[in-house]
């Protein structure tokens, strides 16, 4: 069997950043950042435990590049969603209405 | 082992959970893993349009939505969020015990991962009571109860319209709404996979459903990290200030 088998010992690790990472962002979000730190900081946390759950906890930093190309795919296609919409959105107020 | 045997003729000593359509199980559990991942990329495009919505409506009405965020209870979210993380630990320990054969231990894991799942749900519904207690369930959804925000003290700026507040709570109620109902699914999956595990169905050769039902639950998991910073604690820097 070509499967890789993930020690316990790495799920213990990333299960403990996880935790730590929810206190952390937990903490943080009651520091009144300069402009729109505060959005950026929590998000980046957040993409950060998202990362180490798909990477460790669902094996994709063992399985086949296909998988990755797969989840760099739907991560395009919310780029896509969001740069589009949110351009559109937050340009409105430079047309004159008549 | 069976699993090289590449020849179609061969299957009188294949696994008994080979299909017919694939070489060998290594191949078929290439196809599961890649086929849930397929779907879980159908889920993001999902979950995606309602984070879109919350991200053009929080732009649009930055301080109504910090105010309403601000009555949410941030410790059942936090301990909810740690619930969740737990429960994909004891996830993905259940799929390590069943790939070394260890069918008692995988058994007892999943069974750590539904009741972390079913307490997820139980605070999730202890915080729903919350907001119906306190008239927060936005528009007319609870007849004779419309959503009034001076209930729970949560006093308008003046000017500031209803509907803003009401709308953070129309995301929240939709957005976490449908995370719940993902995992009573997800509560319902790893039932039956339990339920196999007991049978004795899986094996170190034969393993799939339980690692495939695992994607799907750390899926719910990632959907929930994101979910509790933003509606959570996006406006707790103001606190006090708004």
């Amino acid at each position: 069997m070509s499967e890789h088998i993930v020690y316990p010992r790495v799920y213990v690790v990333i299960f403990l950043a996880l935790l730590a990472g929810t206190g952390v962002t937990a903490w943080v979000a009651f520091f009144n950042f300069p402009g729109p730190l505060n959005v950026v900081v929590a998000l980046t946390i957040a993409v950060i435990k998202a990362t180490l759950v798909i990477l460790y906890f669902m094996h994709v930093r063992y399985s086949p590049r296909l998988i990755a190309l797969i989840i760099a795919a739907a991560l395009f296609w919310m780029a896509i969603l969001f740069a589009f919409t949110i351009s559109d959105y937050s340009t409105r107020a430079w047309l004159p209405i008549s | 082992m069976p699993e090289d045997l590449a020849t179609t003729h061969e299957h009188a000593t294949a696994h008994s959970a080979l299909q017919h359509h694939f070489e060998n199980m290594e191949q078929q559990r290439a196809a599961a893993t890649l086929g849930m991942w397929v779907f879980l990329v159908t889920e993001i495009m999902f979950f995606g349009g309602m984070f879109l919505a919350y991200a053009l409506y929080r732009y649009k009405y930055p301080v109504a939505f910090a105010l309403a965020s601000n009555h949410l209870d941030i410790k059942l979210g936090a301990i909810n969020t740690a619930v969740l993380i737990v429960s994909s630990f004891t996830m993905a320990m259940a799929v390590f015990s069943t790939q070394i054969g260890k069918r008692r231990n995988s058994i007892i894991f999943l069974l750590m991962t539904m009741a972390l799942g079913l307490t997820f749900l139980g605070i999730k519904a202890i915080e729903y009571y919350d907001k119906y207690r306190d008239s927060l369930i936005p528009g007319t959804l609870i007849p004779g109860r419309p959503f009034n925000p001076d209930v729970h003290e949560l006093h308008l700026l003046p000017g500031m319209p209803i509907g803003n507040v009401e709308l953070f709570y129309w995301i929240y109620f939709a957005m976490t709404g449908m995370h719940a109902l993902h995992m009573i699914i997800g509560v319902g999956i790893m039932t039956v996979i339990t339920i196999l595990a007991v049978r004795g169905r899986f094996s170190p050769e034969y393993h799939a459903p339980v690692e495939i039902s695992g994607l799907y639950w750390h899926f719910v998991d990632i959907v929930w990290i994101f979910l509790f910073p933003l509606l959570y604690l996006l406006g707790r820097h103001l606190e006090g200030h708004l």
